[in-house]
């Protein structure tokens, strides 16, 4: 045996508490010693300095920090309504019942679980924008776009899963539209339905598969892509914010405690609101589930109320798949597109972006306000195209006119002397207008038989 | 033995790999079979019998409601099983007995009392169930699959004897 280095080893006990305990010693008192824990802990999650103009509250708004807080209220009112839940049609509604009338906070565990979930999709749509416009998905920062844009995804299908749970009329009606949807992707459609509703209807198989996507899938999908996301802003640094003319002000200040406190205040101020929010406004339910009655009219979720109203106006294979996958594939490659570092950091890119921005909008929301109208009233390409199959009198045609009047108005922006990113800009500005815009028709202006109405009357 | 064209770790990387694949495959697999929905006997999605089929006038539509079905019965006396579900969203679509047409209340198809689309958004006509009438003159409904159509055909429906 060969002669190793003996070293002199401390005595057992010190052995053995060093191997619990990581050296360095904890400081001596309890403060001194919570500060160490709770500092270790924000310094894996942040960097220990972060850029001072970058913590102003105008220009994050605080959205990815709200999301987590969120995510953090879904999981514990979550985790507590597990105990007062059945997943069975005989017993859902009666659950919810129960929660309303005899669980002790139940109500407001339900509506705070409620309301931060839809809250949630808003919120994340809203960091989303926030990223687009001060062009926060630059390099070296394009992969957590995506993993973002994954995020949104997972949340919607976080929300979409749960809306059946009530086994109201509402959850039941609005899934099985939203799911009905799928059956128009071709070729795999019927199979993908068939697999996530476990039968051809919505069904007791529907509620389990939904409950096990709800309560473990998705969940700890987003957990595991969120701290990748979280640990990628930290190495990637987030974008400096920048005053148009003007160089950044690359300044920077300690983590704890410049942005551990805003965090706090910002978590606590949101909490506040949202147990009030919750204590006095209710999460909906209406009437148990009734598979043979549905309701007029049947509206889906409301983030999928656009996709509903564009299947008003396209044959479903483009209104359901096309158009939706383009924009989805859209969106993913954004930031691999070409780049202008010099907008990074700037609202809407330069000054010029700002006006197209803002005039993309408005007449975005006016041009989707008239199509709506014109369609409704005038336009009937079925009508006018007998001959012709519907996916094409009702897709093809009007969907090759839209891409014209896009790529039209893309080479109208850069005529005007815009960079490419500035044109880009505009384009989704316009688009997320009409998206936008279509949500609100299909939420507000559709009554019976999904005909337009004034919401007032 | 050549030894340039493939090396030791070439292969063991390869075997390895393909080891690996296989070992993930059979676990796509086993998940996919253990998820397959199963249908459930005695239920939706089984055989139907509704009776002498003289009992039936012409011109009226029976719904089935555990088979989620109509039985129409034509004017011309002939019979066919009408899935409920609209073929546009998969609302359930009701028989409206005033106007003799089936009104979707979800986004307002419309179809003929054999199932034609007479209002779009439906892309296609309601879905069919199998229907016979037996040697004793009762009507069978199988609903195990709805059948999809293009298009109404007079030889998607059956008549007495």
């Amino acid at each position: 045996m060969a002669d190793l280095p003996q070293k002199d080893l401390p005595p057992v006990t010190e052995r053995l508490r060093r191997s619990v305990v990581r050296t360095p010693l904890p400081p001596k008192d309890d403060r001194g010693r919570m500060k160490l824990v709770m500092d270790s802990l924000v310094l894996h999650l942040h960097p220990a300095k972060v850029s001072r103009p970058a913590l102003k509250l105008t220009y994050t708004f605080g959205l990815g920090g709200l999301l987590i807080l969120l995510f953090l209220v879904l999981v514990s009112t979550g985790i507590l309504l597990l105990f007062a839940y059945t997943p069975s049609p005989d017993a859902a509604y009666q659950s919810m019942i129960a929660l309303q009338t005899q669980v002790d906070f139940g109500n407001l565990i339900r509506n705070l679980h409620h309301w931060s979930g839809n809250l949630m999709v808003i919120v994340a749509v809203l960091h989303l924008l926030r990223v687009f416009y001060t062009s926060g998905f630059t390099t070296p920062r394009e992969f957590n776009w995506v993993m973002g844009v994954g995020l949104l995804l997972l949340v919607v299908g976080a929300n979409f899963t749960g809306y059946l749970l009530p086994w109201d009329q509402l959850a039941y009606w609005a899934i099985t539209v939203g799911t009905s949807l799928l059956e128009y992707v071709p070729l795999v459609g019927d199979t993908l339905t068939r697999m996530l509703l476990g039968g051809p209807e919505v069904g007791a198989a529907t509620l389990t598969n939904f409950y096990a996507l709800h309560i473990a899938i998705i969940p700890l999908t987003i957990s595991a892509l969120v701290s990748f996301h979280i640990w990628r802003v930290r190495k990637d640094k987030i974008t400096i914010p920048r005053q148009l003319d003007r160089p950044p002000d690359t300044s920077k200040v300690t983590t704890i405690p410049h942005l551990v406190s805003i965090e706090l205040v910002y978590a606590l101020v949101w909490l506040v609101l949202l147990v009030g929010w919750s204590s006095f406004v209710n999460a909906p339910l209406e009437e148990a589930a009734n598979p043979a009655h549905s309701p007029n009219p049947a509206k889906a979720a409301w983030y999928f109320m656009g996709l509903q109203e564009l299947l008003m106006h396209f044959h479903p294979l483009f209104g359901a798949i096309i158009i939706p996958a383009l924009g989805l594939a859209g969106l993913l490659s954004l930031p691999y597109l070409s780049q202008d570092m010099e907008s990074v950091g700037v609202w809407f890119r330069s000054r010029r972006g700002r006006w197209m921005a803002g005039a993309s909008f408005a007449l975005g929301v006016v041009a989707t306000f008239a199509w709506v109208l014109a369609d409704e009233y005038w336009l009937d390409w079925p009508g006018w195209l007998p001959f012709l199959p519907s996916y094409l009198s009702n897709g093809w045609i009007p969907f090759a006119l839209l891409l014209l009047v896009l790529m039209g108005y893309y080479e109208l922006v850069k005529s005007l002397g815009s960079s490419d990113c500035e044109a880009r800009q505009a384009l989704f500005t316009f688009l997320l207008a009409a998206f936008l815009t279509l949500t609100f028709v299909g939420i507000f202006l559709r009554g019976e038989g999904m005909a337009l109405i004034l919401p007032w009357r | 033995m050549n030894n340039e064209e493939i090396t030791r770790r070439d292969f063991l990387t390869l075997a390895w790999s393909a080891a690996g694949a296989l070992a993930l495959s059979e676990g796509v697999f086993v998940g996919l079979r253990f998820l397959t929905p199963r249908s459930v006997e005695g239920e939706f999605g089984g055989e139907f019998n509704l009776g002498p089929a003289d009992q039936y006038p012409s011109g009226t539509v029976t719904p089935v409601e555990a088979g989620r079905f109509y039985l129409v019965r034509l004017q011309d006396g002939g019979f066919m099983a009408i899935y409920r579900r609209c073929t546009h969203l998969g609302c359930a679509v009701p028989f409206d007995q005033a106007s003799g047409q089936f009104v979707c209340p979800c986004h307002g198809s419309v179809f003929t009392m054999d199932g034609e689309v007479l209002n779009p958004p439906a892309p296609r006509p309601l879905d069919l169930f199998a229907l016979h009438i037996n040697e004793n003159g009762e009507i069978i409904v199988d609903t195990a699959s709805p059948i999809e159509r293009e298009h109404t055909d007079p030889a998607q429906v059956v008549y007495l004897g």
